[in-house]
């Protein structure tokens, strides 16, 4: 039972990431009828949105600290950071939470990059045939991956969490368990509540406002909508915006989880498509409810269990592409998918 | 015994009775038209004809053999084939390509590999679709791209593509739909011709009286999802509840 | 017209024997006739002309044909480890399992369309790939990639010389034999394993001309360009497209087996999405659909890889010393990104100006140029234009 659990727990965060990969994906397919494959590209940035704000709180000057000398006998050099001269206490916080005012920092530059992406590319793919929209985000993806690994290297680049959400939590005792039998580390915890809050305000935008309901007509039909005289195309483009914000924010969150590298992009997306495959292409419920689903499932085949029970072969690399093999081959619109979707 | 034959087809789409009980027989050689006003269900039992829709409760018997759950390539090997009211064809092929097509699912059936015979030694296919080109008008465009071709000449590749394969029924979508009066006329002419000359059944759905009346040898009228008269077109004409149906004389 | 076609195919088959056979001499010149390039040139273009049948063709956007190669790659390999260093064996079984992969991936993937497909095959690349690199570690080697080794049993070979890793041959010959010719100042290098990719390339391209030119060819087509209609026409479509994936996924197979037969190993990395998708942009950018566009794009991007991977600051700076020296500087520093380890980025670049401005590739574009000059300069040249590499079908 707790070993159950534990592996459930395990898969949350995986599955949260892909839930709000899938839903940004979903958004954009949703109204606008394109694949974006450069949407992987997306989390990427918004992780590195993190690196880039942690690397500026931690800009540092060196002055040398004649009471101290290194292991060479020469005076040490001690590099402050810049924000720590100027604000003391708060400046140290600064770069503590970073990854906290990442999240600041990144809604207005993926607002930015999803607006030009889409007002300087995308705009002119409506109307070309779907192979070239494919063709064209797959080269923008891979231009910005090569972007990022020009500017940051082809490493990982490690970004911790906040000290105070370092450390595990015990949920066993939380739930009657015996101690230390489900111990689950905390900034896992903080992503999976943090996905909660994003999906739920997602879903209540497009429920309760004015701009929601319109999207969620121009979904359904696009013509009629437009035919209404309402401007749809500025409304999605808004909502190309809102989309790069909650996988970009996805992607800085998801930082202390997974260090950022230049190809965490591609990797996350080909495995979010087909989360919304299974979830069923246009579903925003169903890419949530795949997203999670997969990765709780991946998690439970990453069990020793499981590996002894397949002769020691792990599965947990391709058991989300089985399970999309398997309810292709038994519900070909997916979980939750409506007829009539991109089926020209 | 007709050769198409239609017993008791009802199709509900939500709250919405598209398709009331429908029956329909249809004599082989003839020509049987169907009207009615917008909305009456017309397409949508066309639709239930070539394997796009399946009727909720019913039967479809075509040559004696049910044509329910077949696949759309199914029903037309089975000798169906259907001229849509917005022409589809191969946009991207020419003309006489357009036709040959249908002839080689004609001769090889639903599949056949033949990487390694050649186009140009097809001289029969081609011979009969380049008749069949003739016959319909367009001898003089067999290496015109499809897509550059007007909307009447497009129904025209169309029928020709249906034709080359022989069918035994053939089913019409409004055949005249957005052409001027000499077009149509030359489509009734065509059509008229081809029913003396070939042993085809046409099923058409009309909205152009003057088409209907021009080439029906019997008449089924539909309205709400349901068959109200069959008859001769004779006696369609003054048939009260034609009226009633089109001109709403009394209230439902 | 349809004798027209018959002399155009004529025309376009002495093209390609005629450029594969001389290559050595035509790509000396352009510093590019050296065995190991125009090996490569040689099986991307089998490569290629294998995709085009699929993408020309049907439209499908497959994006997990590099799954195929490495999986003919594997094939390859684990033929010279057990039986022989021939590689006609090699090869054949390259195409039989790759061509089994295809109908596998191929009969899931197909039952969708459009975007669907490009998705699925995207996910069966990517999971081929992680079966490679990690789960499949007994048969592929992961990350270390499959090498021949030693102690391999070889059991129809004869023992080799211990100490020493057999070559790939083909009855006496071997894969890196070479002569070199001197030839007005330029050497000319004559290798047997580039003659064996490029005989094969013209077989092959034969064979793509012959499914161009068939009824099979002419249903494939009519798939792309409307498959509703041809449902309707009595034509089970499935069966069509499935065949014509399973013929470009062993195209791919024995490009990955020949890639082996060229150096005895093979490494997840060759499955990878960037693998899949620099096959898409070969086909492209030399124009989908067309016979020669193929081949064309695979040699243009082997080509530019070749110079761009190769070339380092000293190199660029060289062509900016007679700036003044800060303008050097910055242009080096401009150009840095795109050269070298950089090439990717170039790729990608190259990737998006051709869809975005040139979707036909460069067939179409060459037959625009033709057409603007035969406009411009009278109509002479309009009937020439017919003899061109023009025929899109």
């Amino acid at each position: 039972m707790e070993a159950v659990l534990l592996q459930f727990m395990n898969g949350l965060d995986k599955g949260s990431a892909y839930a709000l990969i899938a839903l940004g994906l979903t958004l954009i397919f949703g109204t606008l009828g394109v694949v974006n494959f450069a949407h992987g590209a997306l989390f990427m940035i918004g992780a590195f949105c993190a690196i880039v704000l942690n690397r500026i709180f931690s800009f540092s000057f060196e002055t040398i600290d004649p009471t101290r000398t290194d292991f060479l006998g020469n005076p040490m050099k001690v590099s402050t950071p810049y924000v720590e001269k100027w604000f003391g206490t708060f400046g140290t916080s600064l770069i503590e939470y970073s990854v906290l005012w990442s999240i600041i920092f990144a809604i207005p530059v993926m607002i930015a990059v999803g607006i030009a992406m889409e007002r300087g590319l995308i705009k002119y793919f409506y109307k070309r045939p779907h192979a070239d929209q494919i063709l064209v985000t797959f080269g923008l993806a891979i231009v910005l991956q090569e972007i990022i690994k020009q500017i940051f290297g082809a490493n990982p680049i490690p970004n911790p969490a906040p000290s105070s959400f370092v450390g595990s939590v015990d949920v066993g005792v939380w739930l009657g368990m015996a101690e230390f039998t489900v111990v689950y580390p905390m900034w896992r915890l903080v992503y999976f509540v943090f996905a909660l809050i994003v999906v739920g305000g997602v879903f209540a935008f497009l429920r309760y406002t004015t701009f929601g309901m319109v999207v969620r007509a121009g979904m359904a039909d696009r013509e009629t909508v437009g035919l209404l005289g309402i401007d749809i195309d500025k409304r999605f483009t808004a909502m190309f915006g809102l989309a790069a914000v909650i996988t970009g924010v996805a992607g800085v969150m998801y930082t202390p989880i997974l260090s950022p590298n230049y190809h965490m992009g591609m990797d996350f997306l080909v495995l979010c498509f087909v989360v919304v495959v299974v979830g069923g292409m246009g579903s925003l419920a169903g890419a949530v409810a795949a997203g999670f689903l997969l990765g709780i499932m991946q998690s439970f085949a990453a069990m020793s269990e499981v590996k002894d029970f397949l002769l020691g072969f792990s599965i947990d690399q391709v058991i989300i592409y089985l399970v999309a093999v398997v309810i292709l081959l038994t519900r070909p619109r997916g979980l939750m998918g409506r007829k009539g979707m991109m089926e020209e | 015994m007709g050769i198409l034959e239609v017993q008791n087809v009802n199709k509900r789409f939500g709250g919405l009775q598209a398709l009331d009980d429908v029956n329909l027989n249809v004599q082989e050689n003839t020509v049987h038209a169907i009207i009615g006003p917008n909305g009456a269900g017309k397409s949508t039992l066309l639709n239930c004809f070539i394997g796009k829709l399946i009727p909720d409760t019913g039967t479809v018997m075509f040559d004696g053999k049910s044509l329910l759950g077949l696949k759309p390539h199914q029903i037309n090997q089975a000798g169906v084939s259907r001229v849509f009211q917005t022409p589809e064809i191969f946009t991207d092929l020419s003309v006489i390509e357009n036709t040959m097509i249908p002839a080689f699912a004609r001769r090889d059936g639903a599949f056949k590999l033949h990487p390694f015979e050649r186009i140009s030694d097809e001289k029969d296919i081609r011979a009969r679709a380049e008749e069949m080109l003739v016959n319909v008008g367009l001898g003089e465009k067999l290496d015109t791209v499809a897509s550059a071709m007007s909307r009447g000449d497009k129904r025209r590749l169309e029928m020709a593509m249906c034709l080359v394969q022989q069918p035994k029924l053939l089913l019409l979508d409004e055949p005249t739909a957005g052409m001027a009066r000499a077009d149509t006329n030359n489509m009734i002419d065509l059509l008229k011709r081809l029913a003396s000359e070939m042993d085809i059944t046409f099923v058409v759905i009309e909205h152009d009286m003057h088409v209907v009346f021009s080439l029906a040898d019997r008449i089924s009228v539909l309205a709400q999802g349901h068959v109200i008269v069959e008859d001769e077109p004779g006696n369609i004409k003054g048939h009260p509840k034609v009226q009633e149906a089109y001109l709403g004389t009394t209230a439902h | 017209m349809l004798n027209n076609i018959r002399n155009n195919d004529t025309v376009l088959m002495s093209l390609i024997v005629v450029m594969v056979l001389a290559a050595p001499l035509l790509l000396a010149p352009l510093g590019a006739g050296y065995p190991d390039l125009m090996q490569r040139f040689a099986i991307f273009g089998i490569f290629a002309v294998g995709f085009n049948i699929l993408f020309g063709l049907t439209g499908y956007l497959s994006f997990g044909h590099a799954a195929f190669l490495g999986v003919g790659s594997y094939s390859a390999v684990w033929m010279f480890k057990l039986l022989s260093m021939n590689i006609i064996p090699a090869i054949i079984l390259a195409v039989i399992i790759s061509g089994l992969f295809a109908l596998i991936i191929g009969y899931v993937s197909l039952r969708r369309s459009g975007i669907y497909f490009s998705i699925l095959t995207l996910a069966f690349a990517q999971m081929s790939f992680n079966l490679a690199y990690s789960v499949l570690t007994p048969i592929t080697a992961g990350e270390t990639g499959l090498q021949l080794a030693l102690d391999d049993p070889r059991i129809l070979d004869a023992p080799y010389e211990a100490g020493q890793l057999p070559t790939p041959g083909l009855f006496g010959l071997y894969m890196n034999d070479t002569w070199t010719v001197n030839f007005i100042g330029m050497e000319l290098q004559f290798n047997v394993g580039y003659y064996v990719c490029g005989l094969l390339l013209i077989a092959l391209f034969y064979v793509a001309l012959r499914i161009f030119r068939s009824p099979f060819g002419m249903m494939l087509r009519a798939i792309k360009t409307n498959q509703t209609r041809l449902n309707y026409t009595g034509v089970n479509t499935r069966p069509y497209t499935l065949a014509a994936f399973v013929i470009s996924g062993m195209y791919a197979g024995l490009a990955g087996g020949l890639m082996a037969s060229m150096d005895p190993l093979a490494g997840a990395e060759r499955m990878q999405w960037t693998a899949s998708g620099e096959v898409v942009l070969m086909v492209i950018l030399g124009g989908a659909g067309t016979l020669l566009g193929p081949v064309l794009g695979a040699g243009v991007i082997k080509y530019f890889e070749n110079i761009f991977s190769r070339m380092n600051d000293q190199v660029v700076e060289s062509w900016f010393l007679w700036m003044p020296e800060g303008l050097t500087e910055f242009m080096v520093a401009i150009v840095h990104p795109f050269v070298g380890k950089g090439w990717h980025l170039s790729l990608g670049l190259i990737f998006m100006a051709v869809v975005i401005f040139l979707p036909g590739g460069l067939i179409e574009g060459a037959n625009r140029i033709i057409g603007w000059i035969g406009r411009r300069f009278g109509s002479k040249k309009t009937d020439k234009s017919g003899e061109a590499p023009a025929p899109a079908e």
